[in-house]
């Protein structure tokens, strides 16, 4: 009898057991149910139309048809345009990234002193972040007008003739990254801060009794314990500028004569301005590609430089 | 004579010693203040720009020597500019209020969930976030145009905040940081008076986590005032059009003057400073918060 019951009591809590369990899995799913929505529509859905419409000559109005490889075979072998914004964007990448981490490298060192006030500092170099990409283009390009701008007025003082900056084919890419700089370092600018504020200031006195020289520290106690935040904006700032469109559309609408014409750019004229949206779905997962590619060497490569403790 | 001075000498040495340390800090502080103030004046100058030429007559604004202010203020280029970017700045704010309030309802709920909540998949549903944020938004861009175009939303103001709304995966890990570090003694407690998850969630577990979510506000008020991408693309009837965007595309028609057009730039960037003077604090917090794990 005894036995009888137990067996009859058991079956009972397991199911009390898995009707909580059942309870649990309900809720939890109830709780991301709108972000799973956003996530499938918006991300899984899309990616999947994308890859199809790369292989079609989609252009958003007639039944979109089949075309192989066929736009991926004309990027490589047909677009000399493509080629002009896949270099265009290579300069820009070499010419953003080092100098905003550089930049940022510097203004966290400046801004890490314990100095009355120096919060007002980083508040200011901080500040171009939060403006709208629109409105300070607008500003900057009045600031490298050849006539009546500040930057050529500057550079006159001290009798440097400035060129015509925005008009010139040598000199309008270097001043858009000029400006993507002064717009972006101030989001890795705070991120190599607080970095710097995690480095405990006894490695800093032990140094110091040691007789390292200040150059000594840094190289020897600041950088290799800020490596992680710098391999963390490597990564993002790497993929961020691939993407750079918002500066160059109202600076100089990728020109003159196609010399800020970068890989963003080119691809929005032909998806939004020419309706080749087949084509453009195929370069846009070529550049996926290349920043999956590029992202996964520097994963490959960290080991060398970043240091955990 | 040298051998008992030196001895006399030791006691006295540190006092002036001390002030020449003393005159050394403030040297190289003032120093660094010379640099540092360099460069911010550098990094304020084309938002001081802005703001001076739109309150200059028009022929003062590209004048060389550049000059500050002028003696009077020109206020007429605000009364100009105010007659036609109500309608923008309405929109936006619109976008910003529904993309901030949606986004403070649906974020924390997931967050919560995948910091403390136990359910079959949770991982693999939170793997499947991560691996969006490594897709860039160009590769879904085109397709989602398609997408809206057959569902009617094209030259609507759904493709610029429901998305926003049901998707912010920055947002979410940052909450699921900050839930995380919540004691568990806390829930815990709730639950043994019989608290329902959700009313755990809503009384104990929300209010820990208000700096959290002043941060999370913040950057996607600023994510949707300053978009340009979506709009841009999206919209077709200029009635719809955000304040920023506005700017580009009345740029030397609308506003042939500059001082105008600045006085337009000033206004568009306003609301966004005021956010981030009130609550800078978060922002900032949110930012290394999300930058290092």
């Amino acid at each position: 009898m005894a036995v009888r019951a137990k067996a009859l009591a058991q079956p009972a809590t397991r199911s009390r057991i898995s009707r909580r369990r059942v309870q649990q899995n309900l809720e939890g799913w109830l709780f991301i149910l709108p972000v799973m929505i956003g996530v499938v529509a918006f991300y899984v859905v899309p990616l999947i139309v994308s890859f199809y419409t790369s292989f079609t000559n989609s252009d958003g109005l007639t039944q979109p048809q089949w075309v192989g490889l066929f736009n991926y075979q004309r990027l490589f072998t047909r677009d000399q345009f493509f080629r002009r914004s896949v270099l265009n964007t290579i300069f820009y990448v070499c010419g953003h990234i080092p100098l905003t981490i550089g930049l940022a490298l510097i203004l966290a060192l400046l801004c890490n002193r314990k100095m009355p006030g120096v919060t007002w500092f980083r508040t200011a170099y901080f500040i171009p972040v939060v403006t709208n990409v629109v409105a300070v283009s607008l500003v900057w390009n009045f600031f490298f007008s050849p006539r009546g701008g500040v930057v050529n007025w500057f550079l006159s003082l001290f009798g440097v003739g400035g060129p015509s900056w925005l008009t010139s084919t040598q000199w309008a890419m270097p001043a858009v990254i000029i400006v993507s700089v002064w717009f972006g370092v101030g989001f890795p600018m705070v991120i190599l801060l607080a970095g710097l504020q995690g480095i405990p200031e006894m490695y800093y006195e032990a140094a110091k009794i040691d007789g390292a020289s200040a150059f000594g520290r840094f190289r020897y106690i600041t950088l290799p314990l800020l490596s992680p935040a710098l391999f963390f904006l490597s990564i993002t700032q790497f993929i961020s500028s691939f993407q750079v469109f918002g500066i160059i559309y109202v600076l100089t609408g990728g020109g003159p004569a196609r010399a800020t014409s970068v890989y963003i750019y080119y691809l929005y004229q032909n998806a939004f301005q020419d309706s080749r949206l087949g084509y453009a779905s195929a370069m846009a997962w070529l550049l996926f590609a290349a920043i999956a590619l590029i992202t996964l060497i520097q994963w490959k490569l960290q080991k060398r430089w970043v240091i955990y403790d | 004579m040298a051998q008992l001075s030196q001895p006399l000498a030791g006691p006295q040495s540190p006092a002036p010693s001390r002030t020449a340390v003393k005159v050394r800090h403030l040297a190289t502080n003032l120093v660094f203040y010379v640099i540092m103030a360099a460069l911010a004046v550098v990094f304020l100058a084309p938002l001081l720009w802005m703001l001076t030429a739109s309150l200059k007559p028009e022929y003062l604004v590209l004048a060389t020597p550049p000059t500050f202010l002028p003696r009077h203020f020109q206020w007429e280029n605000y009364q100009a500019v105010l007659k036609v970017i109500p309608l923008f700045a309405f929109n936006s704010f619109k976008l910003a209020f529904l993309t901030v309030g949606g986004v403070l309802i649906v974020t924390p709920l997931a967050a919560y969930a995948f910091a403390r909540l136990t359910f079959w998949g949770r991982d693999f549903a939170f793997s499947i976030l991560l691996a969006t944020l490594m897709v860039p938004g160009i590769v879904t861009l085109i397709p989602l145009y398609i997408i809206y175009k057959n569902i009617g939303w094209i030259d609507t103001h759904y493709p610029l905040w429901v998305p926003k709304v049901l998707h912010s995966v920055t947002a979410i890990f940052l909450l699921r940081q900050f839930f995380r570090q919540i004691p568990m003694e806390l829930e815990d407690a709730a639950r043994l008076d019989g608290a329902t998850t959700f009313q755990v969630y809503w009384k104990v577990m929300l209010p820990q986590v208000k700096p959290a979510l002043a941060a999370v506000g913040i950057f996607s008020f600023l994510d949707s005032w300053n978009d340009l991408f979506g709009p841009l693309i999206y919209l077709n009837t200029l009635e719809l059009q955000t304040l920023p965007v506005a700017l580009k595309l009345f740029q030397g028609e609308f506003f042939t003057q500059i001082s105008v057009l600045m006085a337009g730039a000033s206004l568009s960037i306003l609301p966004v400073l005021i956010v981030f003077f009130a609550a800078q604090k978060y922002f900032l917090q949110g930012i290394t918060m999300t930058g290092i794990k």
